[in-house]
C-alpha cells in the first residue's frame, strides 16, 4: 500500500501549470485579435456568461436537472445490476439462460438507444433515465459477475471446513470478495451515466447540461457551449473523486 | 464407543486423472493414528503428503480404499477435523476476531470469551481488532491455528503450516504447538518438509517416498520429557530419518554426544 505522502509546493505547481498555460495562450490569442465571437469566446466573455448563468439561476437548474437524472438512472441500474449479477454468479443455469441476450445487448452503446427511448417514453425524464440506466447497468453488472468469479477458490474450501451455510457464505465471502470489482463497476457506471445524460439531453431536452450544449450551438454562442462542456468535465471529475474516496472508506483491507 | 485409533487408513490409493494424464499420488497407504498422538508426515515434494492429509480432512473424497476418522467413513470436511493450510487463509476483510467468529458454529457465534481464550492461547490477545494485512506471516498462521482450535476439533491436520516462516519464528511456533497439544490433548498430524520439525514434533514420523506416493517407514521417536532439540535422543532420531533420504556418506551434518 502507498504511504500517504505529503505533496510539496512543486507538485501543486506542476499540477496547475498546464491549465494555466492554456489560459495564458487563450488570453494572448484574444489580445492579438484572433478570436471570433461566434467560434471561440474570449475568457472575459466566458467568465461573463458564467456569472450571468450563476446569477439568473440557470447554472444551478441545468446542473441540478442533469445530476438528479444521473442519480435516478444510476441507482436503478445499480440495484438491477447487483441483483442480476448475483443471480448469474450463484446460479450457473441462470447464467446460461441469460448469456446470449446479454452478450448481444452489451455492445449496443447508450446513444443507440436514444431513438427507441424517445419513441417509447417521449422526450421527458423517463427516456433520459432509461438511457442512463442502459449506460450504467452493464459495467456494474459485468464487474459484479467478474468480481464473484475471481474470488479465490481457497476461501470456499475454507468455508467447507467450517461448515459455513450458504447465506453466510454470501455475506462473508461472496459480497466482500467481489466488492473491489463492484466498486470499479460503479465508477465506470457513473462515468457512463454522465456521458449518457449529456448525449440524451443534447437530442431532446429543454434543461440540463446537454441542453446547454445544443442550445449554445443553435444560438451560435460558443461561450455557452464551452461553459456546458466545462460543467460536464468538472462534475464528472467530482463524482469520480467522491467514488474513489468511497472506495477507500469501504475497502479497508487491501 | 471409544475408538483408540482416531484415524484408520487401509489400502488407500488415489489417482489424479485430468482426462489425459494419470498421476498415482498415493498407492496402498496403510496408517493408524492413535487418539491424542502427534504424528509427522515427511517426504519430498510431490510424494502425496498434502493429498493424504486432504483425504483425512474430507477435502478430497475421491479415492479407493478405506479412510475412517473417529470410526466412520469421511464424506465431507467438518469442524471436528480442524485443518490448517499452508497459507493462513484468513479472510482479508475480517478482523482477527471476526475471522474466528466466522468459523464458529451458530451457537458459539456470540461467544466472545471463547474467541479471546484462543487468541490468548496463541499469544495474540492484543491483535483481535487487527486486519490480516497488519499481521506478520507467523502471527497470521497463529490466528489460523487459533481459529481451528476454537472449533474444538478432535483432530488437527496441519499442512506445512510453518513452511513459509523464518527459522526463528518457526521454532517458536513449534514450541507453541507442542504446548497446545499437551494442554488440549488434541490429536495432531503435521505435514512437513523439514526433518528437524518432523522429529521434534512427532511421536510418530511417517516417511513417504514419491512416484507413486507410498509410506516407506514409520518411526517412533522418544525425545524424553521435556523434549530437547540439543540432546542425543534428538540427534539419533534425526540421523535415522536422514538415512531414509540420503546415503550414509552424504549425511550433511555431524553430531557429537
Ligand atoms: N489437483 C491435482 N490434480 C492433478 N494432480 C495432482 C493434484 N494435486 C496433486 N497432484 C499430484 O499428486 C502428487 C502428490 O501431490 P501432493 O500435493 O500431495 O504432494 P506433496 O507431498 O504435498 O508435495 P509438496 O511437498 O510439494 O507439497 C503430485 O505428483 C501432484 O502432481
Ligand atoms: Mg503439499
Amino acid at each position: 500500500m502507498n504511504k500517504p505522502q505529503k505533496k510539496g509546493v512543486f507538485y501543486w505547481f506542476l499540477y496547475f501549470a498546464l491549465p494555466l498555460i492554456i489560459l495564458i495562450i487563450w488570453e494572448s490569442f484574444d489580445r492579438a485579435g484572433k478570436l471570433k465571437p461566434y467560434t471561440m469566446p474570449s475568457l472575459e466573455k466566458l467568465f461573463g456568461t458564467t456569472v450571468e448563468y450563476a446569477k439568473n439561476g440557470q447554472l444551478l437548474t441545468n446542473i441540478g436537472v442533469s445530476v438528479s437524472l444521473v442519480l435516478e438512472g444510476f441507482f436503478l441500474a445499480l440495484v438491477t445490476a447487483l441483483i442480476i449479477g448475483m443471480l448469474i454468479s450463484l446460479f450457473p443455469k441462470f447464467d446460461t439462460f441469460t448469456d446470449l441476450i446479454i452478450q448481444i445487448l452489451k455492445p449496443i452503446p447508450p446513444i443507440a438507444w436514444i431513438p427507441l427511448a424517445i419513441l417509447w417514453f417521449g422526450i421527458g425524464q423517463e427516456s433520459k433515465i432509461f438511457i442512463i440506466f442502459i449506460g450504467a447497468v452493464f459495467p456494474i453488472f459485468l464487474n459484479t459477475v467478474d468480481g464473484v468469479k475471481t474470488i479465490d477458490k481457497k476461501y470456499f474450501e475454507l468455508a467447507t471446513v467450517y461448515e459455513i451455510p450458504k447465506s453466510e457464505l454470501i455475506k462473508n465471502i461472496i459480497i466482500p470478495g467481489a466488492l473491489p470489482s463492484i466498486m470499479t463497476g460503479i465508477r465506470l457506471g457513473v462515468g457512463n451515466a454522465w456521458v449518457s445524460v449529456v448525449a440524451a439531453e443534447m437530442i431532446g431536452a429543454t434543461k440540463g447540461v446537454g441542453y446547454m450544449l445544443s442550445n449554445g450551438r443553435s444560438l451560435s454562442r460558443p461561450d455557452i457551449v464551452i461553459l456546458g462542456m466545462l460543467l460536464v468535465g468538472i462534475f464528472g471529475k467530482i463524482m469520480d473523486d467522491i467514488l474513489r474516496l468511497l472506495r477507500k472508506k469501504v475497502i479497508t483491507w487491501l | 464407543m471409544a475408538v483408540e485409533n482416531i484415524v484408520e487408513i487401509k489400502h488407500l490409493t488415489k489417482v489424479f486423472n485430468d482426462g489425459k494424464n494419470e498421476v498415482k499420488a498415493l498407492e496402498d497407504i496403510g496408517l493408524e493414528i492413535k487418539e491424542g498422538s502427534f504424528t509427522s508426515i515427511i517426504g519430498g515434494s510431490g510424494c502425496g503428503k498434502s493429498t493424504m492429509l486432504r483425504i483425512i480432512g474430507g477435502l478430497d473424497t475421491e479415492y479407493t480404499g478405506e479412510v475412517l476418522v473417529n470410526g466412520s467413513k469421511v464424506t465431507a470436511p467438518s469442524r471436528e477435523k480442524g485443518f490448517v493450510f499452508q497459507d493462513h487463509r484468513l479472510l482479508p476483510w475480517l478482523t482477527v476476531k471476526e475471522n474466528i467468529r466466522f468459523s464458529l458454529p451458530k451457537e458459539q457465534k456470540k461467544n466472545d470469551a471463547l474467541i479471546k481464550e484462543y487468541l490468548a492461547l496463541v499469544g495474540l490477545s492484543d491483535f483481535e481488532n487487527s486486519l490480516p494485512k497488519q499481521l506478520s506471516g507467523g502471527m497470521a498462521q497463529r490466528v489460523a491455528i487459533a481459529r481451528a482450535l476454537a472449533n474444538k476439533p478432535k483432530i488437527l491436520l496441519l499442512d506445512e503450516p510453518f513452511g513459509a516462516l523464518d527459522a526463528i519464528t518457526k521454532v517458536n511456533l513449534q514450541e507453541e504447538l507442542l504446548k497446545i497439544w499437551q494442554k488440549e490433548k488434541i490429536t495432531m498430524v503435521i505435514v512437513t518438509h523439514d526433518i528437524d520439525e518432523a522429529v521434534y514434533l512427532g511421536e510418530n514420523v511417517v516417511v513417504m517416498t514419491p512416484r507413486p506416493g507410498r509410506i516407506k517407514q514409520i518411526y517412533k521417536t522418544d525425545l524424553g520429557t521435556p523434549r530437547l532439540r540439543t540432546g542425543s535422543l534428538f540427534a539419533k532420531a534425526r540421523e535415522d530419518i536422514y538415512k531414509e533420504f540420503f546415503k550414509e556418506a552424504e549425511i550433511p551434518f555431524t553430531y557429537n554426544i
